[in-house]
């Protein structure tokens, strides 16, 4: 890397992706667009303080006859940043602000489950025999051919109702728990097998033989030989699976199933402006742009970071 | 190629089999009364005795999903309350359409056919001819333009893109009706253009994720010794890019494609609901929203059996497409 007539420098391969990372401008943009949205989820309070408006304050007195913002753009205002819903009159800036958190605790604990399994068992079958290989393949089969939406549709209404009765309040903390549970059902089966293949194929080289044959045993094998190399596949599909479980988590309360009223979702927003298309067509276009400038963002400065860790996978 | 189609079936039948008995353990091994959900209002105890009798939920678990599973392949006698003998295949009965599942089902699954069938035509026409053309020169405008289409369309929501061209080109410019379906049979020209919308949402989607898929396969087709030969002998470019390279490049696509295909055929959900077409993922959204027991059954049961089906149709084409994999 060094320039020729230069001193050599030492830098290791995380501070070389480090630098591509720091030298790539599309990186850098969405790199700060993601840590802004989280910054906005984790200050969603403090941002309510200074607001002085709550999400599930309503302002029906701000609405018309027929339960419309009124004004421009569905009643985009000084006090109201972003309009007010129809019907209920609640405060759209607020309720996204919130959404963030709901959208992102949820995605990024589902990430982190499924890759943290995905890991695990990707490890063990590329070290173990043929036969538990075989055993976990037919399992990954079988997962793959269950329809998830549809599953995920009938366990998350199913697991409520078996810990809640029909009319009790569900608590928004049990509702995130069931999504990540059914998302880690479905989900760690891609990373088991990319883990799987890369163990495959780094086991057979002469740096792990040479460890092997100066007397290491499989702990150190395993944690110090081929983990490391396993950093960067396991970062890329980290970061790349944050957007999937972004969109899949809108995805499955757009259809009415995980977070529940009052917790403020995009999803269920999209859902609920749709009705509102030809009346109020700011109401579906606020809430469903800033899930695309989200998950194109992170979609993005996922790509980065792969390319950033190793530049021959590049944008291809 | 017997042999193999023999051995992936036989796979494929036993990956149906553990998902039939899990989908039934599901939902008959859960602690809340499975006939209870299913009887209809005015239920009494001696009619939940006749529902659990019929569809042979008296005695072991194990006997009631033989019952269900003998139905699918020979038929079944149901008792008289539902409607009688049902014929095979029968996938029970459904006491909130008071009428036997298949039924409901032979009318979901052309709405879903006449949505998936035409948009999957058109996602790949696109996506493959806009991967090609942004391939043909990598970092040209024509490429930024399709990555940045690409890279769209991998973040935006259905339901989104839906709602925008519902907004644009149903109520803001009146071009094109409210989406409904009407059997092609009937009237081809309605059937169209009821379901138009449904098509361009999803092919757009998928367009930009197999433009991605086959602007890089293409590129990495193209650094192939194979390439530099036909070049060398002298064919003339486009040659080599549409005939030597697309053939190499295409086949990763067939398997994207097949299963893609068989999964939406099990019910593209956000896009029936977005667009309120009433197809097997609608009927299924429907039948979780209503407890309809035997319903949201059926339409697992028909969703996995497309995509373990997809996978074997891949598998054998993948053998005829490329005689690499033959060999093995």
């Amino acid at each position: 890397m060094s320039a020729r007539g230069q001193k050599a420098i030492r830098r290791s391969p995380g501070r070389l992706a480090w630098r591509r990372l720091r030298a790539d401008r599309t990186a850098m943009i969405t790199g700060g667009v993601t840590v802004a949205l989280i910054g906005v989820a984790l200050a969603a309070p403090l941002i309510e303080m200074r607001y002085g408006v709550g999400p599930s304050d309503q302002f029906q007195a701000e609405l018309d006859d027929f339960g419309m913002p009124v004004g421009p753009l569905g009643g985009i205002s000084g006090d109201h940043w972003l309009g007010l819903e129809p019907g209920l009159g609640r405060d759209i800036f607020i309720r996204l602000t919130f959404g963030l958190r709901t959208s992102l605790t949820i995605a990024i604990a589902a990430a982190v489950v499924t890759t943290a399994v995905g890991v695990v068992v990707g490890l063990l079958t590329g070290l173990l025999g043929r036969w538990t290989a075989g055993a976990v393949g037919a399992v990954i089969d079988f997962a793959l051919a269950m329809p998830f939406l549809i599953v995920a549709l009938t366990i998350v209404p199913t697991l409520t109702q078996r810990f809640y009765g029909p009319r009790d309040a569900v608590p928004p903390s049990f509702q995130v728990v069931s999504l990540v549970l059914v998302f880690a059902i479905f989900g760690w089966a891609g990373p088991a097998r990319l883990v799987r293949g890369q163990v495959l194929s780094i086991r057979e080289q002469e740096f792990v033989d040479a460890a092997r044959v100066s007397g290491a045993g499989p702990g150190h094998i395993l944690g110090r030989e081929i983990l490391p190399n396993l950093t960067a596949p396991i970062l890329v599909s980290f970061s790349l699976a944050l957007p999937a479980y972004i969109a899949a988590e809108a995805g499955l309360s757009f259809l009415g199933i995980g977070i529940v009223e009052p917790t403020p979702d995009f999803g269920r927003m999209i859902d609920r402006s749709l009705g509102y298309l030809q009346t109020d067509p700011a109401y579906v276009l606020i809430p469903g742009t800033l899930l695309f400038v989200m998950v194109l963002a992170f979609n993005m400065f996922g790509d980065a970071v792969r390319d950033a860790l190793d530049p021959r996978m590049g944008s291809r | 190629m017997t042999g193999f189609l023999l051995t992936r079936s036989a796979r494929a039948v036993l990956t149906l089999l553990v998902v039939s008995l899990a989908t039934y353990a599901m939902f008959f091994l859960l602690p809340q009364d499975p006939v209870s959900a299913m009887c209809p209002k005015n239920c009494n105890a001696e009619r939940l005795d006749r529902v659990r009798h019929d569809l042979d939920l008296d005695g072991p678990t194990i006997d009631g999903y033989l019952g269900y599973m003998t139905g699918i392949f020979v038929g079944r006698e149901l008792g008289s309350a539902q409607g009688g003998y049902c014929a095979a295949p029968c996938l029970g009965y459904s006491y909130v359409n008071n009428e036997p599942v298949s039924r409901t089902i032979g009318r979901a699954l052309p709405v879903t056919l006449s949505i998936v069938i035409p948009a999957a035509i058109l996602w790949l026409a696109f996506g493959l001819g806009l991967g090609m053309a942004s391939a043909w020169r990598p970092g040209s405008a024509l490429d930024r333009i399709a990555v940045g289409i690409g890279l769209a369309g991998a973040s935006l929501p259905l339901y989104f893109v839906g709602g925008l061209l519902l907004l644009i080109f149903t109520y803001r410019l009146g071009i094109v009706p409210v989406p409904h379906y009407t059997p092609l049979t009937q009237n081809p020209l309605d059937w169209a253009s009821g379901l138009v919308l449904a098509w361009l949402a999803l092919a757009f989607l998928f367009a930009a994720l197999y433009a991605r898929l086959s602007r890089s396969q293409m590129l990495e087709t193209m650094s192939e010794d194979f390439i530099r030969t036909a070049r060398a002998k002298g064919l003339r470019p486009r040659q080599v890019y549409g005939r030597h390279a697309l053939r190499a490049a295409i086949t990763p696509l067939i398997t994207v494609l097949g299963l893609d295909i068989g999964a939406a055929l099990g019910g593209t959900v956000i896009t029936e609901v977005t667009f309120g077409l009433r197809g097997m993922g609608r009927t299924a959204v429907d039948a979780v929203h209503t407890g309809d027991l035997p319903t949201i059954m059926a339409t697992v049961l028909i969703a996995a059996t497309f995509i373990v089906l997809a996978n074997v149709v891949v598998d054998a084409t993948y053998r005829l497409v490329d005689p690499r994999v033959r060999r093995q």
